[in-house]
């Protein structure tokens, strides 16, 4: 398979392999940290360092382990966790827990321009119930495990994993039918 | 297995979001490869993820070769202190050495501008030098010619004596200012210890009065010399007298002498 074959590359230290994975996840990799530090040129810039990272730590990649996407994704994610909980950030005065990451359509509306997609971004969302953008939040941009969802959206753990593939479920249809 | 019910489940969900045990992972991975449908099932999940990711994308503006520039160039500061392969130390044995060449070259460079420069600078000097000579040399050329130039002046010719025949000089008087103008042009260089002496006569009886000396004779360039002289001359005459001037005048001495026609 064509992934899998350039991640084999890229694994081997291949630079045309990861030019390759780069311009195929950059943007989402970029969208993740977005949805974490909301700010425009703040995810851009750890988002070349979460690539430098990914680089330079592409031996311990295992396939077998899970989806190259994911693992990038965990980088990010943790990168992007790192900086909002550092202490420049927290300077900034940003508040993290109380906005989910459809807030920033909320933001972007208020600027005059912006780059993210804020027209895809609500047809993508638009009838998603609150209770799926906490989920998908948790899950996917904060890592939240299944236990650790359950406690922060006060239900049981058993019903995660159903209610979040209902979730994801919805999105599916809202990408077909876009 | 019930694939499908296994799909229902939700549990490919979390392995995408990358939440399950390392255990759960493996599985899943397995099940991937032996069913397509789960595979097929993953991807759609995946793809999912990529697009709300994508959407929430500021747009990444940092082209991959600026990124692998600061890879390299970070890669390069930790291999320093490892073990670098001789080609490379060769090279950059070789750069340094080309660079120090190029720095002393450059060096050298400077320096033959800055000697060049001091040059042009001593030559600038001189000519403004020159520049304020000629202006000064012109000023008083000037002002020579505005006083022979003055109306109240009356020229009276020496000529050369005995002593020295081809000698001349001239007297310029001006009556009113009370002083005389001598152009010593046709005067030879007086000898060693010698000063030329001019005098302002009255011719009955002869009574001569020292008007002054010719100092610095050799050295004046215009050989004008002015002098006050308040008598009610008759004539003027001029004697090589010994350095420091004498009362009254060498009469063998008088290299020249002019009458003041009445007027």
């Amino acid at each position: 398979m064509q992934l899998d074959l350039l991640v084999d590359q890229f694994k081997k230290k291949d630079p045309s392999a990861f030019e390759q994975l780069y311009n195929m996840y950059s943007e989402n990799i970029c969208g993740v940290i977005n949805t974490i530090v909301k700010n425009d040129a703040l995810a851009q810039e750890i988002c070349q360092d979460v690539f430098i990272k990914i680089w330079n730590n592409c031996e311990s990649y295992n396939s077998s382990k899970g989806r190259f996407f994911t693992w990038i994704l965990n980088i990010a994610r943790n990168a992007a966790i790192d900086e909002i909980r550092s202490k420049s950030y927290k300077n900034a005065k940003k508040n993290l827990s109380a906005d989910y990451f459809v807030s920033i359509l909320q933001n972007k509306e208020e600027e005059e321009e912006f780059t993210v997609d804020t027209k895809g971004l609500k047809k993508l969302v638009q009838n998603l119930k609150e209770k799926c953008v906490q989920i998908i939040e948790l899950i996917y941009f904060r890592g939240y495990t299944q236990k650790d969802a359950a406690v922060e959206l006060n239900i049981p753990i058993g019903t995660v994993k159903t209610r979040n593939r209902s979730c994801i479920s919805q999105l599916r249809e809202n990408m077909v039918s876009k | 297995m019930d694939v499908q019910k296994y799909i229902a489940s939700g549990i490919l969900e979390l392995y995408i979001a990358g939440i399950l045990s390392d255990k759960e992972n493996l599985e899943i991975a397995k099940y991937a490869k032996e069913y397509p449908e789960i595979q097929k099932e993953i991807e759609a999940i995946e793809a999912s993820i990529l697009e709300v990711s994508k959407k929430a994308s500021p747009g990444y503006n940092h082209s991959f070769a600026s990124m692998m520039d600061r890879i390299n160039h970070e890669a390069k500061v930790i291999t320093i202190n490892r073990k670098s392969s001789p080609a490379l130390a060769y090279v950059g044995w070789a750069a340094s050495i080309l660079l120090a060449i190029g720095l002393f070259y450059m060096y050298q460079q400077n320096q033959d501008l800055k000697s060049d420069i001091q040059v042009v600078e001593k030559q600038n000097i001189d000519l403004e030098q020159q520049i304020a000579d000629t202006d000064s040399s012109l000023e008083k050329t000037q002002y020579l010619l505005n006083i022979l130039r003055d109306k109240n002046i009356s020229v009276i010719p020496l000529d050369g004596q005995i002593v020295s025949p081809t000698s001349y000089a001239k007297a310029y008087w001006n009556k009113q200012e009370e002083k005389v103008f001598i152009d010593a042009k046709g005067l030879p260089e007086p000898p060693d210890g010698f000063v030329y002496q001019v005098w302002s006569l009255k011719l009955s009886p002869l009574t001569p009065t020292s008007m002054g000396l010719l100092e610095d004779f050799t050295t004046d360039e215009n050989k004008v010399f002015a002098l006050n002289n308040p008598n009610e001359s008759e004539a003027f005459g001029i004697t090589l007298e010994p350095a420091g001037g004498s009362d009254s005048p060498t009469l063998e001495q008088l290299y020249t002498l002019g009458v003041i026609s009445a007027s």
